[in-house]
């Protein structure tokens, strides 16, 4: 019996020939990513406890988004911590306020296929987008890595979700998840992997294909992952990543998934999630017209470069309604920087769109575009429990760019189709 | 490992555990409200050596390790339960607590004197003359938690280089 891929990046981690689910192992971790609000403000006091460094200063990347920039003593003194500590400990890779960890990560070259890497927030299964076994873990666990460079892990059984066929238009990875979540539930992949595969997830751009991986977080799952392809390859060396041997990461066909679920991405249409959970998701006419004060374009799941350009397309050439503050902000400075250069920025502008730094921001509640109780808003992010993004009784609707946008246009929540098709 | 058994049901979510209006203070005090939502007594009765038991998805919920900690500090070093969610399995461990994924956590009734042998993969219901199997857990894990947890296991093993 073969592996699957994920366990194929185990065993070669935990240096066994072969592992197989429920089997718990210790594996060297490739690589492990910390950010300003897991990272040093938690392990300096530790390792000094401890009385010792990080154990490889090469194999760290430390990024700051969470944080940034700060918004008052409290955020500037994290900060401070973290630029002190990484300096102290001779970390090279360290990027301070430029973009969210899960965007940067990839867009610096640090992942690709076969890389078995951990990192200090719940999102990090974002890596699996680049064929990369990339797992959450907290504060502890991460106090374990830094000092040994390894961690236990028990080895997850993996399910398929294959999608066939190709979305249509206005239609996104991001609906391809709501529909996952409303599908399977909250605890729908408890500990295990979701392995993406199929042409609805083959035909997607990278940017695109990140989103699904990203929200596994969503279902439960430990991680999510997609076998590299020539996109994935294109896309790495672009970045300056490593692509020796990055097509030989598949899983077997004589594998064992423990579970397979189909979907036809071809006749899925647009979805929204209504609060307090990225489990409440319907298709868009189930939530029509509900007013929105708020339309926020961010977070590491919905602020890519192609998310701006979805967000302008729908939104091009007409402007914001009245009652609604549409804010964008961009997942990293890269990101701005070639938004601005193709004229997406400058389309949602036109349109009254209002510019934020690149950072998580509202989405984890920290940063500009906090909702007041009263507030309704849509969101490119990933979750809407209550007071995710300010107060506990705003409510939150999840969708994609396409969603937001249209949203921000009519002032309610709409189809994009609508917005979209009349310009 | 012998204790008398707590039993729970399914989905006992980190609120439950480790209620968030405490989280602000210290652990200790966090721990003498653990479970007090569906159950006043157990905090301040559980004895040293008891053994939690619950149903599917013990310790759902957000990541906070307080959860598991606060079992620690009453004392509780094994929770045996059909499943775990991802996070609090790992927490568990982490901070000293053994979590056992035993299919047969049903039959466990309150009060029941159970004798766990985590290594083996064993739980002995001595109320009930019955032994029921569960997921072995491998001797490096076992060490860690006989240490009290990651971070003093790993004291010891740095003095020890
Ligand atoms: S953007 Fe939101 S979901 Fe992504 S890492 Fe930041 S806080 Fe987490």
């Amino acid at each position: 019996m073969g592996m699957t891929l994920s366990e194929k990046i185990i065993a070669d981690a935990c240096g066994q020939d072969i592992v197989r689910p429920g089997e718990i192992v210790t594996c060297k971790v490739g690589l492990a990513m910390t950010h300003d609000s897991s990272g040093a403000r938690r392990q300096e006091p530790r390792l000094k406890e401890l009385g010792v460094d990080v154990w490889d200063p090469n194999k760290v990347v430390v990024i700051t988004d969470h944080y940034v920039p700060a918004v008052d003593a409290l955020s500037a003194e994290i900060l401070k911590i973290t630029r002190d500590w990484v300096k102290d400990q001779g970390i090279p890779h360290f990027y301070d306020m430029q973009g969210i960890c899960h965007i940067v990560l990839p867009e610096r070259g640090h992942l690709h296929p076969g890389l078995f890497a951990v990192g200090g927030d719940s999102h990090s299964p974002t890596g699996g987008a680049f064929g990369s076994f990339m797992v959450g873990i907290g504060a502890t666990d991460m106090t374990g890595v830094l000092v040994t460079g390894e961690i236990w892990i028990n080895v997850p059984p993996t399910i398929l979700v294959n999608w066939s066929g190709s979305l249509s238009k206005y239609v996104t990875a991001k609906d391809m998840m709501l529909k996952l979540c409303a599908e399977i539930g909250l605890n729908g992949a408890n500990y295990k992997v979701v392995e993406f595969a199929g042409d609805g997830v083959t035909s997607l751009s990278m940017d695109e294909r990140m989103v699904l991986p990203n929200m596994t977080a969503e279902v439960g799952a430990k991680t999510g992952i997609i076998a590299p392809d020539q996109v994935t390859v294109d896309w790495l060396e672009e970045h300056g990543a490593k692509t020796e041997g990055a097509l030989d990461w598949f899983s077997d066909s004589d594998c064992e998934y423990e579970d397979t679920l189909n979907f036809d991405a071809s006749t899925l249409s647009p979805q929204v999630a209504a609060p307090h959970s990225p489990a409440n998701a319907a298709p868009v006419e189930d939530y029509k017209n509900i007013a929105v004060q708020q339309a926020y374009i961010g977070a590491c799941t919905g602020a890519k470069l192609e998310d701006l350009q979805m967000a302008a397309a729908v939104i091009k050439g007409k402007t914001v309604a009245t009652d609604t503050r549409f804010l964008v902000a961009p997942a990293s400075t890269r990101i701005t920087a070639a938004a601005a250069a193709d004229g997406t920025l400058a389309t949602l502008t036109a349109a009254g769109a209002i510019l934020l730094p690149s950072g998580c921001g509202a989405c984890a509640g920290l940063g500009a575009g906090i909702l007041s109780s009263g507030d309704t808003c849509i969101s490119s992010t990933n979750r809407n429990f209550p007071g995710r993004m300010g107060s506990a009784h705003a409510k939150v609707y999840l969708g994609s760019p396409y969603a937001v946008a249209a949203a921000a246009v009519a002032g309610r929540i709409i189809d994009p189709r609508e917005v979209g098709d009349v310009a | 490992m012998t204790g008398a058994a707590w039993v729970y049901g399914n989905d006992i979510n980190t609120d439950v555990l480790a209620p968030g209006a405490y989280l602000k203070g210290s652990v200790e005090e966090m721990a003498k409200h653990c479970l007090e939502s569906i159950d006043p007594d157990f905090a301040t009765t559980v004895a040293p050596g008891d053994i939690v038991v619950g149903g599917d998805n013990f310790g759902i919920g957000s990541s906070r390790e307080q959860a598991a900690q606060s079992l620690s500090i009453l004392g509780v070093n094994v929770v045996v339960a059909k499943s775990f969610a991802r996070i609090f399995y790992r927490n568990a461990f982490n901070l000293g607590v053994i979590p056992l994924v035993c299919e047969d956590a049903g039959k466990v009734q309150k009060g029941d004197e159970l004798r766990i042998d985590a290594e083996k993969g064993k739980v002995e219901n001595l109320t009930r003359g019955e032994t029921y199997a569960c997921e072995t857990v491998p001797p490096h894990l076992m060490e860690i938690v006989r240490d009290g947890g990651l971070l003093p296991h790993l004291k010891k093993k740095l003095k020890g280089k």
